[in-house]
């Protein structure tokens, strides 16, 4: 049994929405990284996304674009961020999903990423640009190796191919709330509701619903109908905002925990 | 690597040529990437959509261009005969509106009037522009600001076409962040936009399609060959940066066993990461491309060992980008096609002399196929032909060419 999976069937017992909130390794560098897992960990992160910094991240709106960026021109790598995991996994155990583009993973090597990612205490990979037409040889190894490969299903994604997604998707499944770049917007649309109500009818995964979520009243109005919600951008640009303060990491928890509170 | 007799050149059905091609992309864009494949599919085997792009190439665009007897550049080469397919003849001055026309044909098929599409030196911008200004078409161009600076004169052709011009400041700002920048539109707006993509690249269907529409340059080129000297050509010479002009020329020779496929990439000012744009450029080892993911495709790509997409530089803002089209990659592996580089110097010397001998001034990236050709001319013997493909003119790089005389 994955630990993703137990983390959401331990909410489901108590009732609670997840919070997923997403960071980019190396952003604005990697000791900040660690320490903002540990942090986000204890502001009452569910899962979190670590993202692994790409030339080239074509989902992504500006504020992400600019994180890889920043990593980017710190020279950190794939394996950087592994280790970014390693040494935060030694205090927290929330379960770590790495978020990447394909072309990373492919220089690094199948077997070497389900190996290393494994050691380092990661439980589930998400390929931005990877589609299961492509990524069978990838899913199967991440399995062997007990990774969830964590698949994205989007508003334009027909009945068809969910019911693919689904077989081959573990862990749970990441909805896009609406067709778009990842970024803040002020308001949810209605196709995320649609859409996660299109899954639960082919899958029993847990769902979450992410781009566009960032602020409390978003996290709640999702919670509405979904397992989780991911917040990437909004935490990103804390993270920007505050990049030269001296409790960054502090500061950054205490918005993460704000989007947590119940009024 | 794997050396067979290739005779023709199919994807399957899900766009690999091989191990390349296929479809890496964000899971929104694959529902419009099936409505695309879907139309063109049905439209490949539709006479009458053929009959009507024929129809309006002919009458808009001028074709067929013409295939070009060049005596004094064969005269300079001292051995086989060069031909001159004339793309820079062709409406807006280059090969890139035969796919520019077939895409806004499906386009409107399609119901779709906004029209978006990269550009990197203009050419396809300018293509585009030009068929949407024709149908009635909103449409939007991402050029790279450094390539807005190099090419400025076609920035301003778009305009006065009608396009909005956005400048795309991101990494180096040129053809790559363009296409990333088209992407992210693309993927915002699935639902009224048609993606124009301008070279044999990205996710499938493009690098296919768009092969379909350049195919008519080889197609003429065969039958002019064949009516001007009775025999095949030894050698046909393009350059290639997605490579839409190269493969629209070779395709209809893959079947041709004597005839030598050679493309010509951008072997920019040094050998090191970087510095140049040639994909499968071996001779050093730090220098070249490796299988990789880029822009939904996979293919060659220059990149670092980490797998970040290296900047890439070019004097020919069309040559400058970090992948090649699947299709080359596999025609590469397989070895039916040879790839060469020539560097910017050696570009800028074959754009003078196609000039001097000629009085044919070249685009900078079809001048890099001038001198590769000379010299795999004056390696044959005078009974033989070959064909470049002078794939757009120059008037759009005189200025950056008389920049770099005067300094």
């Amino acid at each position: 049994m994955s630990r993703i999976r137990d983390t959401f069937a331990e909410l489901k017992r108590s009732g609670r929405g997840g919070f997923i909130p997403f960071i980019t390794a190396g952003d604005p560098d990697l000791a900040t990284s660690e320490l903002l897992l540990i942090e986000l960990a204890a502001a009452g992160a569910d899962i979190i996304e670590l993202g692994v910094p790409f030339s080239d991240p074509v989902a992504d709106g500006e504020v992400i674009q600019r994180a890889s960026e920043r990593a980017l021109r710190n020279g950190v790598t794939l394996q950087d961020a592994l280790t970014c995991v390693a040494r935060a996994k030694q205090q927290i155990d929330v379960p770590v999903v790495l978020f990447s583009y394909f072309n990373p993973l492919l220089q690094f090597g199948r077997e070497r990423l389900a190996n290393e990612a494994k050691q380092a205490g990661v439980d589930a990979v998400l390929v931005t640009d990877l589609i299961p037409e492509e990524a069978q040889a990838w899913t199967e190894t991440l399995q062997q190796h007990e990774l969830d490969p964590i698949f994205l299903v989007a508003p334009t994604t027909s009945g068809e191919r969910l019911v693919r997604i689904a077989q081959q998707a573990r862990g749970f499944i990441y909805a896009v709330s609406r067709a778009g770049v990842t970024g803040a917007r002020d308001e949810m649309t209605h196709d995320a509701e649609t859409l996660v109500r299109r899954v639960r009818m082919v899958s029993d995964l847990p769902v979450a619903v992410g781009f566009g979520v960032s602020t409390a009243e978003h996290l709640r109005e999702v919670w509405r109908f979904a397992d989780a919600a991911v917040v990437g951008s909004a935490i990103v640009r804390e993270i920007e905002r505050l990049k030269t303060a001296p409790d960054l990491v502090q500061r950054v928890g205490k918005f993460a925990k704000s989007l947590l509170a119940t009024t | 690597m794997q050396r067979s007799t290739i005779t023709a050149s199919e994807p399957d059905e899900d766009g690999h040529w091989g191990q390349f091609g296929g479809r890496y992309v964000p899971e929104t864009l694959v529902a419009p990437l099936d409505e695309l494949t879907k139309e063109f599919t049905r439209a490949r085997h539709d006479a009458d959509f053929w009959c009507e792009l024929d129809q309006r190439l002919r009458d808009y665009c001028g074709r067929p261009t013409p295939l070009f007897h060049a005596q004094r550049l064969t005269a300079h080469a001292g051995g086989a005969q060069i031909y001159l397919k004339r793309e820079d003849l062709s409406h807006t001055g280059s090969h890139k509106i035969n796919n520019a026309m077939g895409q806004a044909l499906l386009a409107r098929r399609m119901g779709k009037r906004r029209i978006i599409a990269e550009t990197g030196a203009g050419q396809h911008g300018v293509a585009t522009a030009t068929v949407c200004a024709m149908f009635g078409l909103q449409c939007i161009i991402y050029m790279g600001a450094e390539d807005m600076r190099r090419q400025a004169l076609n920035v301003f052709r778009m305009r006065l076409l009608g396009a909005e011009v956005v400048a795309v400041n991101a990494g180096a700002r040129t053809l790559k962040d363009a296409i990333n920048e088209a992407l992210r539109d693309w993927v915002t707006n699935v639902h009224d936009t048609y993606y124009l993509l301008g070279s044999a690249l990205g996710p499938h269907p493009y690098p296919l399609m768009v092969r379909e529409f350049q195919r008519v340059i080889g197609r003429e080129a065969r039958e002019q060959i064949l009516s001007a000297t009775g025999h095949l050509p030894r050698a046909l010479i393009a350059c290639v940066g997605g490579g839409s002009n190269s493969i629209g020329l070779f395709h209809p020779f893959i079947g041709d066993q004597s005839v030598r496929l050679i493309g010509v990439e951008a072997g920019g000012r040094a050998d090191s990461l970087g510095e140049h744009a040639a994909r499968f450029h071996t001779s050093v080892a730090s220098g070249g491309g490796r299988i990789g993911v880029l822009q939904g495709t996979m293919s060659y790509v220059l990149q670092n060992d980490t797998g970040q997409i290296a900047t890439t530089h070019s004097i020919s803002a069309g040559l400058d980008y970090a992948a090649i089209g699947p299709e080359h990659a596999f025609l590469h592996d397989s070895g039916r096609a040879e790839y060469i580089c020539a560097s910017d110097a050696e570009a800028l010397e074959g754009f003078t002399l196609c000039a001097e001998l000629e009085g044919i001034i070249p685009a900078l990236e079809s001048s890099h196929a001038i001198i590769p050709a000379v010299r795999i001319a004056c390696e044959l013997p005078q009974s033989d032909a070959i064909i470049v493909n002078l794939s757009g003119r120059g008037d759009k790089d005189v200025q950056l060419v008389a920049e770099l005389y005067v300094t």
